[in-house]
Formats: structure tokens, C-alpha cells, sequence
């Protein structure tokens, strides 16, 4: 395949359409994202180790290979 | 001609303890590999005979003790597995090789089991221990103190290809796929320049450019000369450069197009001159800019960011590909390259769901900003190491594969059936397949033997110097004669 083909191949930009509607979705989508991103990290504050510093701290690997 | 690419990964994992108090790693590993039914009762042990990890590509054999435990240690530290991969203790951590497959995809399918054995094998593990001796595995490559643990990929590729050749074409391809292999971290290590978070696990551990060591002095082009095969027609290219990954989508992209760069290796298709002046450098520089946009500098003298080296070797495919038959799954990992180098050009944070080090980085960078914390939070660097948590519940990386917010290639069942059964079309599959069917005859195994005990002084063995025999369309319908290995040796040698 040329490099003219190739180019033919990746995905084209989304047409002009209504923009502002577009940009209302969007706005929607992210509000969203951000709702969900808040659980995840409640989440992960849950399973995240405690004494996470110690943790870490002791976390010592011999090299390998 | 480029031979079929034979694949096949060697994934060491990060071992620890609730608390420090009696743990040893070495003694934990091998609780870890001999607790978990099946696993547990199988009792053939390593074939080291063929094996000599000193020879060098370049023509020379190094001086060295080579790897001979006595048969009991043998046994305590070997599982060779019914997928025809093997589990093992390699220095102080658990290691798991998949089993040769013929392709990217079923590749990030193995892997993937891997994590799911010992996932297992470390669930049995902690049932015999105390609740401050639990186990905690990692699937990631440092320890974020100066010690690395290393990811090989194995490539078989033609004896014939002068390994100059390799060299020249495949230098560059690895100093830059970290862009989108690498699995991230936060600082930098082995006195490189301090950094907040960088692309690659592993990039600060290079300081060689070409060599055989593994453990010191890492070199970027691994020469060990060991193929496992039949050595006139082959040769395995250890690459040792790679992270460990979790992300499948990364996986997949990283072997599958190392696999294609390899054939166009082999067949004189890297017709362009990408010699960087010093690859050691480059191999930091780029892993320590998560924008993707600084220039490393090639020997010729013009100066070219990772994205436009992995594209010129991208432009090289789409064109090898014009006149010849291709898989599919080839296509689709050409489009996949694709995509992920225009997203890395116009923005990385786009990869969010398919790249290890993106993936991170995005919910390291959330965490920071919902918790008003920075990089110096001890939490954040707990976020990077449990990221590779192998436990499905508390993995950081599983959680949020459970949120629906990672690209995945296989179906959790695909994963299932590649731990119980061996691939279909590699020698893996008689190698896995036996062990199931006559599994107390199996007196031993190594990548290109199997060795069988008929009750007689000496065991019998087969050799399986052809990774592409063995297949379940070759061996099938003999072994589903053979009631006995009397009569599997009867059928094969008759």
C-alpha cells in the first residue's frame, strides 16, 4: 500500500455538522466521565494498599534475567 | 525468505510480603510454584542438556557456569505446564514462559494465562502462610530502587540473516516502540536524569548498546545464541529490552509489529539508513518525554522523533505487505500501528485505554488532582506499583478493566482455555498435550525435547529440534491412538 492509500486509510475527521450540538455532547460526555472518574478513585482508595508508604518502602526485588 | 515467526515470552515477576519479617524470595518462589493443584503433581523435571545460555551471536562462546541443579532441585524448581509453557524459579522470582505460538494475538492470550497460574499458584500459596507472610506478585519490571526484573521476547528467525543484519535493522524499531509499549513509571533510576514520570520501566537500565549479559550491563541488542531449535536453520533473537506489559492492546501491538519488522529484517526490506549516533542515549531520551516529541539524534546527523522512526519502519510495512499474502491478524496490527502513531503525534492522553504507560499516567494524574496530592505522595508511588498487581480484585490496572476503561483483545474465556490446553500449531502442542494424556510418564521436558520414562533404565527421547511440528494437524490422530507412551514410541519411531 502507497503512502497516498495509506493516508486514505486512517479515519477522517468528523464532518461539520451542528457543532453546537456536538459541543453539548461533549460537554455531557465529560461531565459524566468526570462523575465516573470520582467512583473509580473511590474505588481505588479502597483497594490501594495501606501503609502504602511502608509499602513501598519494603518493596526491595533482587535483579533478575 | 523470512521464516514463520515462532513467539514465545519469558515474564519474571516482582515477589513480596505483607511484612519484611521471614520473607525470603527464594524460598517463597518455590513454596509459590509447588502449592497449586495441578501444577503440584506434575513431576517431570527441566531438560537443561540442550541448553547453553553462553554462547554469543557474534561467533564466541563466554566462559561461565552453566545451569545444572541436582534432579531434586530440579523438580522444586521447575513446572513444566499443560499449556506446554513452563513455570519456574529464576534467582529470587517466580518466572513463567509461554508456550510458542504462531502469532501476536494468541500470544497476548498466553501471557495473560501466565498471570492467571500464578494468580492461582499464589492464592495456594497464601492458604499455607501466615496473614503477615502473604504473597503479593507484580507483573512490572523494577523495583524502583536501582533493581530491574526483566520481560524477554523470544523471535525465531532464519540462521542465514547475518546477525549484523539484525542489528542494523532492529536497533532503532527497539529504541523507540517503548512509545507506545512501554509501561510507565514514575522517576527515573540508575542515575539518569531525574524525571516525574516516564514512559519505559526498563529504558534506564540500558548502558549497553550490543552484548550478552542479561543481568549487568544490559545491553539494548541481546546476543545469546541459544535457539532451541535446529541450529543450522535457526536462530531465537532474545530481545530483552521490553516492559513487561498489562495492557492486551500493548501486547499485542508490541510483538506484532516487532514479528513484522523481524521479516523485513530477514528479507532485506529495511532499505533505509535510521542509525541513531548513540542508541543508549536515545533509549532515555525518549522514555523520559511522555509528550513524544523530542528529536533523538541519527548518525547521518538529522534528528527525528520516536513517532517519525516508528513510521518510517510503519511506511516500510504497508509496502512490504503491497506484493505479498498477509494474515489478517497482520493487517490488523498494521492498522493498529497506524492509528496509535497519528493519536501519539497529535496527543498521547488520547491512548488512555490502550497503552500501559497512558493508561497509568491518566489515573495517576486523576488521583493526583482528586486528592490534591503530587508525585512526592507515597500513595502515588504505590499507584504505580499496584498497577501491576496481578489479583483480579486489587490489581489497579483490573480494576479498572473492570470499569469497562481498557482495550482488551481476548475474551477472559480465550485466557481460561490457554491455561488448561497447549496452542494447536507449534510443538507446544505435543509438549502440553502428553503431559496431559500421559503425565507420570513424562520423565522430563525441555523447549526441544520430551523425555519419556517406560519403565526402562534409560529414559527415551524425543526430540523436537522443529518448532513448527508437532502440531495438533501432525500429531493429533497418533496420539489419540497411542493408549501408552509404549505405543506413542511404537507409533512415532515406527
Amino acid at each position: 500500500m502507497s503512502e497516498q492509500e495509506r493516508k486514505q486509510k486512517r479515519p477522517k475527521d468528523t464532518p461539520k455538522g451542528d457543532e453546537a450540538q456536538a459541543k453539548a455532547s461533549v460537554a455531557e460526555r465529560g461531565k459524566k466521565l468526570k462523575e465516573r472518574m470520582d467512583e473509580i478513585i473511590d474505588e481505588i482508595d479502597e483497594v490501594l494498599e495501606e501503609n502504602s508508604e511502608e509499602f513501598v518502602r519494603n518493596y526491595v526485588q533482587r535483579g533478575g534475567e | 525468505m523470512a521464516v514463520e515467526k515462532i513467539i514465545g515470552t519469558e515474564t519474571e515477576f516482582g515477589i513480596a510480603a505483607r511484612t519484611t519479617q521471614g520473607f525470603d524470595p527464594v524460598g517463597n518462589s518455590i513454596l509459590l510454584i509447588n502449592s497449586h493443584e495441578p501444577i503440584q503433581s506434575i513431576k517431570a523435571i527441566w531438560d537443561y542438556a540442550g541448553e547453553n545460555p553462553l554462547l554469543d551471536a557474534r561467533g564466541f562462546e563466554v566462559s561461565g557456569e552453566r545451569e545444572r541443579p541436582s534432579q531434586q532441585d530440579n523438580r522444586a524448581i521447575n513446572k513444566v505446564l499443560l499449556n506446554g509453557g513452563r513455570l519456574y524459579v529464576d534467582g529470587a522470582h517466580p518466572e513463567y514462559s509461554s508456550p510458542e505460538v504462531t502469532n501476536a494475538r494468541d500470544l497476548v492470550r498466553y501471557e495473560k494465562a501466565g498471570e492467571r497460574i500464578l494468580e492461582g499458584s499464589r492464592q495456594a500459596a497464601n492458604r499455607l502462610l501466615p496473614p503477615d507472610g502473604q504473597l503479593y506478585m507484580y507483573k512490572n519490571n523494577t523495583d524502583g530502587k536501582g533493581n530491574s526484573y526483566g520481560c524477554h521476547e523470544n523471535y525465531l528467525m532464519a540462521r542465514a540473516v547475518p546477525f549484523e543484519k539484525i542489528i542494523e535493522g532492529l536497533t532503532p524499531f527497539l529504541v523507540t516502540r517503548q512509545i507506545f509499549a512501554g509501561a510507565g513509571k514514575v522517576g527515573a533510576e540508575n542515575q539518569t536524569e531525574p524525571v516525574e514520570y516516564q514512559i519505559s520501566q526498563r529504558g534506564d537500565f540500558f548502558e549497553a548498546w550490543i552484548g550478552l549479559d542479561t543481568m549487568a550491563k544490559r545491553p539494548i541488542i541481546n546476543t545469546r545464541d541459544e535457539p532451541h531449535a535446529d541450529e543450522e536453520k535457526y536462530r531465537r533473537l532474545h530481545v530483552i529490552v521490553g516492559d513487561s506489559n498489562m495492557s492486551e492492546f500493548a501486547t499485542y501491538l508490541k510483538v506484532g509489529t516487532t514479528a513484522i519488522v523481524l521479516s523485513m529484517v530477514e528479507d532485506g526490506w529495511i532499505r533505509k539508513d535510521l542509525a541513531l549516533e548513540d542508541p543508549v542515549r536515545a533509549i532515555k531520551e525518549i522514555s523520559h518525554d511522555v509528550t513524544c516529541r523530542r528529536k533523538v539524534r541519527l548518525k547521518r546527523g538529522v534528528e527525528l522523533s520516536g513517532v517519525e522512526i516508528q513510521r518510517e519502519y510503519l511506511d516500510l510495512a504497508w509496502t512490504y505487505y503491497q506484493g505479498r499474502e498477509a494474515a489478517p491478524q497482520v493487517l490488523d496490527i498494521l492498522e493498529k500501528w497506524t492509528w496509535v502513531l497519528d493519536k501519539l503525534a497529535e496527543d498521547p492522553w488520547q491512548l488512555q485505554r490502550h497503552l500501559d504507560w497512558v493508561i497509568k499516567m491518566e489515573l495517576i494524574r486523576s488521583y493526583m488532582e482528586r486528592r490534591k496530592v503530587g508525585f512526592e505522595d507515597q500513595r502515588i508511588s504505590m499507584l504505580d506499583l499496584q498497577y501491576h498487581d496481578i489479583r483480579l480484585e486489587k490489581g489497579l490496572y483490573y480494576v479498572l478493566e473492570r470499569q469497562g476503561l481498557v482495550e482488551q483483545i481476548v475474551t477472559e474465556a480465550e485466557i481460561a482455555d490457554a491455561v488448561a490446553f497447549p496452542p494447536p500449531d507449534t510443538r507446544a502442542y505435543f509438549r502440553g498435550t502428553c503431559l496431559r494424556k500421559y503425565r507420570d510418564q513424562i520423565y522430563g521436558a525441555s523447549w526441544s525435547s520430551l523425555l519419556f520414562d517406560v519403565g526402562e533404565a534409560a529414559v527415551k527421547k524425543i526430540p523436537m529440534a522443529e518448532p513448527t511440528r508437532g502440531t495438533r494437524k501432525l500429531v493429533q490422530e497418533i496420539l489419540d491412538r497411542s493408549e501408552t507412551v509404549t505405543e506413542l514410541l511404537d507409533n512415532l519411531t515406527g
